[in-house]
């Protein structure tokens, strides 16, 4: 376990940590209305002791919308990547394992679904559907679920194909057994890399959606959404979108760097 | 005589995470013209980082000369110290006066290339030809190397050609500018024996040609004792003994050389021996190894194939529909018989490796029948086929790949008796810890992961594995291939010794004759799929009846340097296609009897 403790471990740990808090705690210690309140006296000014990180253009205290919008970020973000893996990752292992035409058909299920742009897919689903907090999970994790599925069917193709699950099989396990102790721990690796970089492509899937409307509703606040907003004012008061954009990028390097090392501890080629 | 290159104290250092680690030190050494010096030594011995310095390649993966000199006498009769020239220079000596051979045939040619423009690149590169003049030097050089139909081969890719073929254009692309030296890194490890045999040949004639030097670097004492004129044996980094051939081989002065050359099987060794006999290796303890005398039982057969035959389909067009069908098994029968060992051997692609795997299933053989302990292993379902596995077991040559790298060593030798629930708990703990005494594993290594051990120790656990549901039946598939020499015998010896205590049988698959004659009872010669000679160890080796049996022997490397074989052109056929169209109907194998169990199969 001693590589949690290396730079890049504990810089990772930490900022997912603050993150976490920022997130649970973030929405306590604001105000009553002063992340929704809008003053138009003092919109876009600049960050200022009054207004630590600046206003919007409606006004709003960028501190606290990006506080409120921590959780709802986050929340959409890995509830989208956890079911897109809870759905895609058993579909490319039976996929990848099973070969034949079970691989066949589930794999032209996934190349379809392929062939639409993601975030069209995600607005399609969220339209029928209707705009609300579940829904944008279910539109994002649906548009994820065919590429996880793609990765994790190559990398089973390949690990089924390894001497040891053959060695396996000559020994008498059971086909299930193979999957769960051979080809699963093997393609975990590939499964962390792209969980990661997924979450930050689902934070950004999120503020798509809500700037047509399908995603976050107003006036609840979304990292994503606030980008969006920022974007008629990037020359005047590039603040609005460096505020959430920091908040988007920081967490994607945390991360980053918490999937790198997670990767490092499971392999024990590593130790 | 100054030699064409000296090296001097060279220390070579690799830059890794955990700092630097020196891969070469302190070796010195120098070959004149006209000689073959072998650099000899087994895997992390620093002898391919040698190579590598001297042509300062090692610098392209993170590598540093950090001591020592490499002089060079050029052409023009300077001396250049390859460890201080500057890029620039080594750019002109590279392939041009020193040329290189590599190991692996495919990957040294670039597939996207012809054969014509690969040669040609360098010519115009460093001799400035033109276009027509480098393209009739590279006919002239594939001529000279002996490739058929040379004209055809300057418009041929890589992939057109064969394996033997490929080296031959590697050959000649190092041979292209006339170097004053070849180094050749494990020219022939990839290669089959028979092919081998006639590269080892070719580099020994364009050396005798153009009086060049040559630098073997090799692991493989018999092809160390057919090509040197001198050796410099490595371990771990460091020169151990430098000598001449005969006195590496007959008088050698380091413990580790006599231990390098003790563990080394030597096709004739066994020509009186009755039965297979243990290696007798340095530091074992001499008794043990003598005292297992053969124990005759009469025979009984364990394992009966009849008329085997695999065939694959070769899929092709937009549809994907089967145009043609690799016949790899093709109407194979023989038997093995309890405690006893029957060797399969041939070369790659003969089918010896889809043999065994059809036996265990593994993949689905077309027809033919295999009966063990009277139950027709084709006719069971798949409950019974899964059931029926604890009595087959297999190890397999990879002992890298064929542990997974995720789970404990414990758990992994467990996993076949959790598969047939032999048992749990304590007793389940108790097998374990027993197998890895039978293996003559430390027991602190069980709940160590499979990269913390070395390769023999790594097969002693697929061996444990295998032996962990008790089977009668172990099919080894080129158990030992992957090994250093060393520990390749220690292996063979546990694996006799396995089969001397617990009556097992052996279906032993290798392109290796020396090992195969050290372990086997009876052995089966396999060429296209088919056996071509079966028969009793004794009689195959030393009455070989098949002409490719005879080729395949006449073409095996023996580690005596007074009884050398490569030194005329050798030619043999080469093997054709086992790909046949649809609704082709092969003969059936018909066989003619030489003596009692021996018998070959009729042209």
């Amino acid at each position: 376990m001693k590589r949690f403790g290396s730079a890049k471990g504990l810089i990772g740990i930490g900022l997912l940590l603050l993150i976490a808090l920022v997130a649970i705690f973030g929405p306590m210690i604001i105000p009553p209305d002063a992340a929704t309140a809008m003053d138009m006296q003092s919109r876009r000014s600049p960050p200022s002791f009054t207004h630590l990180f600046g206003t919007d253009q409606l006004g709003r205290d960028l501190f606290y919308r990006v506080l409120l919008g921590t959780q709802t970020s986050l929340k959409i973000a890995t509830s989208a990547v956890l079911m897109s893996i809870l759905i895609g990752l058993p579909l490319g292992m039976i996929s990848g394992y099973a070969g034949g035409r079970t691989d066949n058909v589930l794999m032209r299920l996934v190349d379809t679904l392929l062939a639409f742009p993601a975030l069209l897919l995600a607005l399609t689903i969220s339209a029928i559907l209707g705009p609300n907090l579940q829904n944008t999970i279910i539109a994002i994790g649906a548009a994820f679920t065919p590429y996880l599925a793609r990765i994790v069917r190559g990398e089973a193709l390949r690990v089924a194909q390894m001497p040891y699950v053959e060695a396996a099989r000559s020994s008498g396990t059971t086909d299930a057994m193979i999957l769960v102790r051979h080809i699963l721990p093997n393609i975990l690796p590939a499964v962390i890399v792209q969980g990661t970089i997924s979450l930050a492509f689902a934070i950004l899937a999120e503020a798509g959606l809500s700037f047509l409307g399908l995603g976050t509703q107003p006036p609840a606040a979304s990292w994503g959404l606030m980008i969006q907003a920022s974007r008629d004012y990037l020359d005047i008061a590039p603040w609005i979108a460096l505020v959430p954009g920091l908040a988007v990028a920081l967490t994607v390097l945390g991360l980053n760097m918490f999937g790198d090392v997670l990767r490092d501890v499971l392999d024990p080629r590593s130790k | 005589m100054k030699g064409v290159l000296s090296v001097d104290h060279l220390r070579v250092e690799f830059a890794t995470d955990g700092g630097t680690a020196t891969a070469v030190q302190d070796v010195s050494f120098s070959i004149h013209p006209g000689e073959t010096l072998c650099v000899v030594g087994e895997s992390g011995s620093g002898k391919s980082v040698t190579a590598l310095s001297l042509m300062r390649l090692v610098e392209f993966s993170s590598g540093m000369i950090t001591g020592g000199s490499l002089s060079f006498v050029r052409a023009d009769g300077t001396v250049l110290d390859v460890a201080a020239a500057s890029p620039h220079v080594m750019g002109a000596v590279r392939g041009n006066e020193i040329g290189m051979i590599f190991q692996e045939p495919m990957t040294a040619l670039n597939p996207v290339f012809t054969v014509e423009r690969q040669l040609t690149d360098g010519l115009m590169l460093h001799k400035r030809l033109s276009q027509d003049t480098a393209t009739a030097q590279a006919l002239e050089l594939l001529r000279s190397v002996r490739i058929p139909e040379p004209e055809r081969r300057l418009k041929q890719y890589p992939h057109e050609l064969s394996g033997g073929m490929r080296q031959r254009v590697v050959i000649a692309m190092a041979m292209a500018c006339d170097p004053k030296l070849l180094i050749a890194d494990e020219p022939t490890t990839a290669l089959d024996v028979t092919i081998q045999a006639e590269i080892l040949t070719l580099i020994n004639r364009l050396k005798r040609e153009n009086g060049m030097a040559v630098l073997f670097i090799t692991h493989d004492m018999a092809v160390v004792a057919q090509m040197a004129d001198r050796v410099v044996v490595m371990y771990r980094g460091r020169i151990v003994e430098t000598g001449t051939v005969e006195q590496i081989f007959e008088n050698p002065k380091e413990d580790y050389t006599k231990a390098l050359l003790a563990a080394v099987p030597k096709l004739g060794d066994m020509k009186d021996k009755l039965a297979p006999e243990r290696m007798r290796l340095i530091g074992d303890e001499a008794d043990r190894a003598a005292a297992s005398a053969p124990k005759l039982r009469a025979p009984q057969v364990l394992l009966e194939v009849k008329n085997l035959t695999t065939r694959f389909p070769v899929k092709g067009g937009i549809l994907r529909r089967t145009v043609a069908q690799v016949h790899a098994v093709e109407d194979v029968s023989f038997t093995v018989n309890v405690g006893e060992t029957f060797a399969l051997v041939g070369e790659s692609g003969c089918g010896k490796s889809s043999c065994g795997r059809s036996i265990l299933r593994l993949i689905e053989p077309t027809s033919g029948e295999v009966w063990i302990g009277g139950r027709n292993i084709g006719a069971l379902n798949r409950h019974d086929l899964r059931l029926a596995r604890a009595d087959m077991q297999m190890v397999f040559q990879d002992p890298f790949a064929s542990l997974n790298p995720y789970r404990r060593l414990r758990d992994q030798v467990a996993e076949p008796i959790q598969n047939f629930d032999l048992a749990s708990g304590a007793e389940l703990e108790k097998r374990v810890l027993h197998l890895f005494d039978r293996v003559r594993l430390p027991r602190e290594f069980m709940s160590r992961f499979p990269h913390e051990l070395s390769g023999g120790q790594r097969q002693r656990v697929a061996i444990a594995r295998a032996l962990a549901v008790n089977p009668s039946l172990i099919v080894a598939d080129e158990p030992v291939s992957a090994l250093d020499v060393s520990v390749q015998a220690q292996v063979l010896n546990l694996m006799m010794e396995l089969q001397e205590d617990l009556g097992l049988s052996y279906l032993f698959i290798s392109h290796d004759m020396a090992v195969v004659e050290r372990v086997a009872h009876h052995v089966g010669v396999m060429y296209l799929g088919r056996i071509v000679e079966i028969g009793p160890r004794a009689a195959v080796f030393g009455n070989p009846q098949h002409s490719y049996t005879q080729s395949l022997l006449s073409a095996v490397p023996i580690a005596d340097p007074r009884n050398r074989r490569f030194a005329d052109d050798l030619a043999f056929k080469p093997i054709t296609s086992p790909i046949f169209p649809l609704g082709h109907q092969p003969t059936p194998s018909v066989y003619t009897n030489i003596a009692p169990g021996h018998i070959v199969l009729n042209a």
